[in-house]
């Protein structure tokens, strides 16, 4: 049994005025965001009683659940909820979702990023459902007269089996409201889940597929202007002036005025990094006539610092890569000595460019900021931070500003950095009307925060058994360095050395789908098949081998190695098994094999290439997953499968590049994305099933694919690949 | 500005505005269907995919001016009740994942079907190769348009 204080984050269990007027709450505002069902309107309650902050239960049993995280596509907003309705003990089609606005005194952490929503939520929504079934045991014991733990909760009713009563959850609600939150409650046994580990489909599915008004960029609001900014053309340049009487009669003008986005005593946040501090902002009565506008102003920009190119960051990467760091992030033996011993040494430098999120729906932000407050809503991964920022920036405590959050078309970490929100706050404030600040395609993909260029330099070293005795590895990165130098496999080699280097450029960087483990990964388990190709040794048994080492008798302090080589070694043999590796493998095509741990979750992939296409063509992808309990299998394969086309796409394609400062691509006519004929034709997901409690998805199935396709590319051609975007290395893909 | 009376998912509408504005943001600023989406503006990731006639088109490419006589299909107007064979198939096979593209790569679908009611795989990629999907649900919506192809011809 478990036993659970609620104590852990309590305001969350108090009656909250925010969300309830008193104990019971009347209203349907969930009938403004979410078409309902024939059957759900026909079981409209009449009264929601308000059990706690993440639920309300109407008189006739359905349940609202409010989701606290944002939504990017992680499914959040459904597989939350259902943890909470597991422990509620609720039949899921009486179930209904909101989105919860942002409310740090009710709810933690509300911020999409670092796959970490659900691991942890996890013990927050199962005491949140769990608190409430137990005040409806309470309710029910106290009516019936019946001693609580005789009581059974199952889909949404409550029974007591020897005096015969039972009862819906809507007859107990009334009652359960008014009940003193339990000083401690008992989840359930993980074996009794019945909606957690099973598939259930997308909440907002029926409102995607109709086209309805969910995301950021659908907000229309009374009086609402439209806004758009334009930002210098290159990093290292800064506004100067511009034509703004010529723009400000053109039709559907209302005004163009350059906006200082923080003040010099702004208290900024980490998510404002990557802000451009001058801009320019048009206000107008309609997006088209912002767009004509912007392409008739003229703006004089002026240089204030190096405007950089592609060669020179690829040069000055090289150079780090050349210096030795006087501090190395982690030592282990001695690798110089273990070199000179070693009967085979190979080296081999990777790269990878930057990179643009790309989310589909472009940068946008809706404010309405008057003297006496301000509202703001859209697409947001971390509302917390920028509430603050709007606080210092307004000059307005926190308590008058609201942040709603829409569903997010894509965040991927671009929507981390929240600086779009500040700029709509100014635009409004300056304006004194609400306004939807809208970015264009061009804006969203030159305005920076890219995911940083990368190189790193691998040199292993093997004795005359084939066995790994030294690992030289050193990496660099712009304004990142890269390396997580206790990671796989450090503790597996008696003679380790990890170097590494940040490059400071001004082309701004931020974190992009799981940051680091996007390029380090792939390179890393490139590596790793070379050597072991060296070795002469299979690649699977060769990482066994390692990770056999880590377990049995691991280099440096254990605790300090970031991974446990159980768990990793656990899902290379599944996804070996479930490819059947050693077996027969299908005529015309080439295999990869991969493996990473990151967001505290393990990946093993198999990727097959067909190679008797003109082309290699990704026939076909095995992806062993090893994240604890699996919430919802259905939406845990979708993202998998979306990290591995991502991987393989970005690996594959797509690149930043820069010339004098400028972006060398600015929308989807140059800078290439995957696309439906390149994706593979079949993905395969496995869990492995071991009860531990959740840890994140949204990012891991992403490193590792670009290891497994370099390798598979390798079989099929011949050729290594070290250098990203791999279309512009020989061999093609798709 | 002009007059333009447009047939929009089986209604007749007015609107007062340039005549280069593209038919992408009369929908969605004049005529508050924001089902239809803005991805790039220049046709090249499909996300803002509407119904010409019976042919898919690029709204963002397409001028109000250039409408004329012929309907236009949004998402809104592909079904009444969100029923439509390709809709049915993108939630039996929970498709998307942020489903910001999924209104242009349902349109897009739902046109092709109308013309090929039984695509092969490589009929489907070569169809749905202009709507791109940045989260990466290929594989879905490619089972999805299978699904709906099924659906229709049951």
């Amino acid at each position: 049994m478990t036993l659970i204080k609620t104590t852990y984050n309590r305001r969350s269990f108090l009656k909250s005025g925010t969300l309830a007027g008193g104990g019971m709450i009347l209203g349907f505002s969930w009938l403004a965001s979410c078409k309902p069902t024939p059957e759900q309107v026909s079981n409209i309650p009449k009264e929601w009683f308000d059990i706690n902050s993440f639920l309300k239960i109407g008189d006739n049993g359905m349940v609202t659940i409010m989701s606290p995280n944002p939504e990017i596509g992680q499914n959040v907003k459904t597989s939350m909820p259902m943890i909470v309705a597991d422990e509620l003990g609720v039949d899921w089609k009486n179930v209904i979702v909101e989105q919860a606005p942002l409310n740090t005194d009710i709810f933690q952490r509300q911020l999409a990023g670092g796959s970490q929503s659900i691991r942890v939520g996890w013990s927050g929504l199962r005491m949140a459902g769990a608190t409430a079934r137990h005040m409806l045991v309470a309710a029910a014991a106290e009516a019936w007269q019946v001693d609580e733990a005789e009581i059974t909760v199952n889909a949404g009713v409550i029974s007591h089996a020897a005096s015969n009563n039972s009862a819906g959850f809507g007859e107990m609600a009334s009652k359960a409201a008014t009940l003193p939150v339990p000083e401690e409650v008992k989840l359930k046994e993980t074996s009794n889940f019945d909606i957690i580990g099973t598939d259930r489909r997308n909440v907002d599915g029926p409102n995607i597929v109709t086209g309805k008004p969910l995301f950021g960029i659908d907000i229309q609001e009374e009086g609402m202007m439209i806004a758009m900014i334009v930002h210098p053309p290159a990093f290292g340049m800064t506004y100067k002036s511009m034509n703004a009487d010529d723009i400000k009669t053109m039709p559907g003008i209302k005004d163009v005025f350059p906006i200082e986005v923080y003040k010099e005593d702004t208290e900024k946040q980490w998510s404002d990094a990557g802000a451009i501090n001058k801009l320019v902002a048009i206000v107008g009565e309609s997006t088209w006539q912002c767009m004509q506008a912007k392409k008739a102003l003229n703006v004089t920009w002026e240089e204030t610092s190096a405007l950089e190119s592609t060669e020179g960051h690829d040069e000055a990467l090289t150079k780090l890569l050349n210096t030795s760091s006087k501090q190395p992030a982690r030592k282990d033996g001695n690798v110089a000595s273990a070199f000179k011993k070693a009967d085979k040494v190979i080296e081999r430098t990777y790269s990878a460019p930057f990179l643009a999120h790309n989310t589909m729906e472009p940068m946008n932000f809706y404010a309405d900021v008057t003297a006496e407050r301000a509202l703001f809503n859209g697409p947001i991964q971390t509302p917390e931070f920028l509430e603050k920022t709007l606080s210092s920036r307004l000059g307005m405590p926190l308590e008058k500003i609201d942040i709603k959050m829409s569903r997010m078309g894509g965040g991927f970490g671009r929507r981390l950095y929240g600086t779009f929100g500040v700029e709509a706050a100014v635009i409004s404030q300056r304006m004194q009307t609400p306004i939807k600040l809208v970015y264009t395609r061009e804006d969203d993909m030159t305005q920076g925060t890219y995911r940083p260029t990368y190189k790193v330099k691998y040199k292993a070293g093997l004795d005359k058994d084939g066995n790994l005795i030294a690992w030289h590895v050193k990496g660099a990165g712009s304004n990142d360095d890269l390396l997580f130098e206790n990671r796989f496999p450090a503790g597996a080699v008696d003679n380790y050395l990890a170097e590494k280097f940040s490059l400071e450029t001004n082309v701004t960087t931020g974190a992009w789908r799981a940051p680091r483990s996007n390029f380090v990964a792939g390179a890393e388990q490139a590596f790793l098949d070379e050597v072991a190709e060296t070795a002469g040794k299979d690649p699977i048994e060769f990482r066994l081998e390692l990770f056999d080492r880590a377990i049995k008798n691991p280099v440096g302090e254990p605790e300090k190695n970031d991974y446990d080589p159980v768990r990793y070694a656990g899902v290379l043999k599944l996804v070996r098994d479930k490819a059947s590796w050693y077996g027969s493998q299908k005529n015309g095509t080439a295999r990869g094999v991969s493996a990473y741990y990151c967001h505290n979750s393990y990946v093993a992939q198999i990727l097959d290439l067909s190679t008797d296409t003109e082309s290699p063509k990704v026939d076909k992808v095995w992806c062993a997953v090893d994240c604890g309990i699996v919430i919802n299998p259905m939406a845990a394969k979708n993202q998998i499968e979306g990290g591995i086309i991502d991987g393989i796409g970005h690996a594959t394609y797509s690149e930043m590049t820069f010339k004098d400062g400028k972006p060398q691509h600015k929308n989807y006519d140059t800078y290439r994305l995957i696309r439906h004929k390149e994706a593979p034709k079949e993905i395969e997901s496995f869990f492995v099933d071991n009860g531990i409690d959740p840890t994140g998805l949204g990012e891991p199935s992403l490193p590792p694919i670009i290891g497994a396709l370099a390798n598979a590319l390798y079989k099929a051609t011949g050729q290594r690949h070290y250098n990203q975007p791999f279309i512009t290395e020989k061999s093609v893909i798709g | 500005m002009a007059n333009f009376s447009l047939k929009v998912n089986g209604e007749t509408k007015e609107v007062d505005v340039d005549p280069s504005t593209p038919m992408l943001w009369v929908l969605r600023d004049h005529l508050k269907l924001v089902g239809t989406k803005f991805g790039c503006g220049i046709a090249q990731c499909g996300a803002c995919t509407v119904h010409l006639g019976d042919n898919a088109v690029r709204s963002c490419q397409l001028p109000v001016s250039a409408v004329g006589e012929q309907s236009i299909t949004t998402i809104e107007g592909l079904s009444e009740n969100g029923d439509h064979p390709v809709q049915k198939a993108w939630i039996e096979e929970d498709v998307y994942q942020c489903g910001y593209c999924q209104a242009g790569q349902i349109m897009n679908a739902s046109a092709f079907l109308k013309q090929n009611p039984n695509p092969t795989d490589t009929e489907i990629e070569n169809a749905m190769n202009g709507n791109i999907c940045r989260c990466g649900t290929y594989t879905r919506i490619k089972k999805a348009i299978k699904n709906a192809s099924s659906i229709s011809n049951a």
